[in-house]
């Protein structure tokens, strides 16, 4: 047994709806390099419909498996579902993850709102009130325990 | 899983059947207390016996000069502790050891620290050694300790010592090494070296975990670490363990009996990873100076991943690596001797650490090239870091 469910490592192993979507228009990337882990969300959003999601991830196992977690929570769903979206959904769709890193499933949770964000942007809407604030960086460094 | 191919030499190794049979009649034997006055506890003291001029011989000391304690971690707080509270008793509270320290230097000093003993940390440089003249620098006339490792747990760059202890013997300061990496990996012999204290542990070199010595030079007297009966000449309190120290006895000899062999064979395994992997896949770099380190340790930074990433990769093909240093996999935090190298958080992430034993094969090492020739372009693909937004 290693430190991640079988979910995690086959989400790991076999991560859902990857790579670059040039067409998006909905584009968000958060966390630091510095800390160890960044993601990047495409959104392709039509009538309100969130109609493709394609993620990349620089981090830990858990940070891929939970952006290719999230895709799949959100993809098809409207826009007033993802912002429902919780870190806690998607650990819990994962089967767990060890506490060190539930942070990775705050940061994705986060790449969703951040995409979504853009999206208003991009239409000319403020995003705050709808999405609300953004912390961009993971969890772990506003706690300071990424030491950086 | 069909193949597992184990390249975490310098986390711990396999113990050595030959080792394994030394100890085997210790523990299914009569077993009686080395301290007993009966013939089974005469027995069990000259096993012991028997193991302290073993490593004796493989250090190049008397056996008097050998204490066995329950690991490297343990030899090296007694070193560190022991003579700190001893001098301080003398008015000397100043240490001197390295950034790039394992952690069972680092948070022996930190402890001392919190104790007001003031640690000088010195500097590496960016391929990876202490620099002599910045231990000379930094002694004082209260400087009670140098403690410098004699090679790097995870770059493997072998340290100058030979001049770090003369120096320290021309300032009448004691001087320790952590030789946990080295012992049974290169040459290690104390008088040579010149040291007072060098800490050694028996798993890193084929022989069984929870069991090291610590080397202290006749006339050196730190204060004991564990206090209690009157083991290992009343400095190291506790009922032996009696097999772990006959198996650390023998593998050292076994370790030091095939040195050359070993080390050809390792720094053939080492310099074909390194090679191939430098020359095929784009954007890696091996850490720490490419000769002067341990025969079995190739480090490897690869930019736009993260360390966990391809650890987990080789993990599903069967091969076992660390990232950085198995000590630290349960941290975010990137390694310190990395840091301590210079080398930026984000590409201290992405590193790789492979050492290999001599069970390895260079069928072992294709393996592991093949595999990440395969698996870190697929990784590299889905990262942002490698690419990034226009
Ligand atoms: C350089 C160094 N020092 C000390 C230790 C600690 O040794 P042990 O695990 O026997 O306590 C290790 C290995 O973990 C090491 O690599
Ligand atoms: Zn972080």
């Amino acid at each position: 047994m290693g430190m991640y469910s079988e979910k995690v490592m086959d989400h790991f192993a076999h991560p859902r709806n990857v790579g670059e979507m040039p067409d998006a228009n909905g584009v968000g990337e958060v966390g630091n390099a510095k800390c160890g882990d960044i993601m990047r969300m495409y959104l392709k959003i039509e009538d309100g419909r969130i109609v493709d999601v394609k993620f990349m991830t620089f981090g830990c196992g858990a940070a891929i498996a939970t952006s290719s977690m999230a895709t799949e929570l959100i993809k098809g769903r409207t826009i007033e579902e993802a912002l429902g979206l919780t870190n806690k959904a998607v650990v819990e769709a994962l089967d767990g993850l060890p506490p060190v890193k539930v942070h990775c499933s705050v940061l994705a949770e986060q790449a969703v709102k951040a995409a979504l964000s853009d999206y208003y942007r991009r239409q000319g809407v403020d995003p705050e009130p709808i999405v609300g604030k953004l912390t961009e960086d993971c969890h772990a460094c506003e706690g300071g325990s990424c030491g950086v | 899983m069909d193949r597992i191919v184990y390249l975490d030499n310098a986390a711990t190794t396999p113990v050595d059947p030959q080792v394994v049979q030394a100890m085997l009649p210790v523990l299914t034997g009569p077993g009686g207390n080395p301290s007993s006055h009966y013939s089974i506890g005469y027995e069990a003291k000259e096993q012991i016996d028997t193991a302290r001029a073993q490593v004796a011989a493989a250090l190049g000391c008397l056996p008097g000069e050998v204490y066995f304690t329950g690991g490297g971690s343990e030899a090296d707080n007694w070193a560190i502790k022991g003579t700190a509270r001893k001098l301080a008793r003398q008015g000397k509270k100043h240490l001197i050891t390295s950034a790039f320290e394992h952690h069972a230097v680092v948070h022996a000093m930190q402890a001392l620290e919190k104790d007001g003993f003031e640690v000088t940390w010195l500097p590496v440089t960016a391929d990876g050694f202490v620099r002599p003249e910045d231990v000379a620098a930094a002694i004082r006339p209260d400087t009670a300790l140098v403690s410098v490792m004699l090679a790097n747990n995870e770059i493997g760059t072998i340290q100058p010592i030979q001049e770090i202890a003369a120096i320290c013997r021309e300032n009448k300061v004691l001087c320790h090494t952590d030789a946990v990496q080295a012992v049974g990996a290169i040459p290690v012999n104390v008088k040579e070296l010149g040291v007072d204290m060098l800490s050694l542990s028996g798993h890193k070199f084929n022989g069984p975990k929870g069991v090291g010595a610590l080397y202290i030079r006749r006339g050196v007297l730190p204060d004991n670490l564990i206090d209690g009966g009157g083991q290992e000449s009343r400095r190291r309190a506790g009922t032996e363990n009696v097999a772990g120290i006959v198996g650390l006895g023998a593998a050292i000899e076994l370790a030091v009996g095939h040195l050359e062999e070993k080390q050809a064979h390792l720094v053939a395994l080492r310099d074909y990873v390194i090679g191939r992997v430098l020359a095929n896949i784009p954007e890696t770099r091996l850490n720490g100076d490419a000769k002067n380190r341990l025969p079995g340790n190739a480090n490897i930074s690869f930019a736009g991943l993260e360390g966990e990433t391809i650890l987990l990769d080789l993990d599903m093909r069967g091969i076992c690596a660390s990232t950085g240093s198995a000590c630290n996999s349960d941290s975010l935090d990137p390694s310190h001797v990395l840091l301590a190298i210079g080398l930026p958080h984000e590409a201290a992430h992405g590193t790789m650490r492979f050492s290999f034993g001599p069970q390895n094969t260079m069928e072992d090492a294709e393996y592991l090239c093949s595999v990440l020739e395969e698996v870190i372009p697929l990784r590299r693909a889905m990262s942002p870091v490698w690419k990034p937004l226009a």
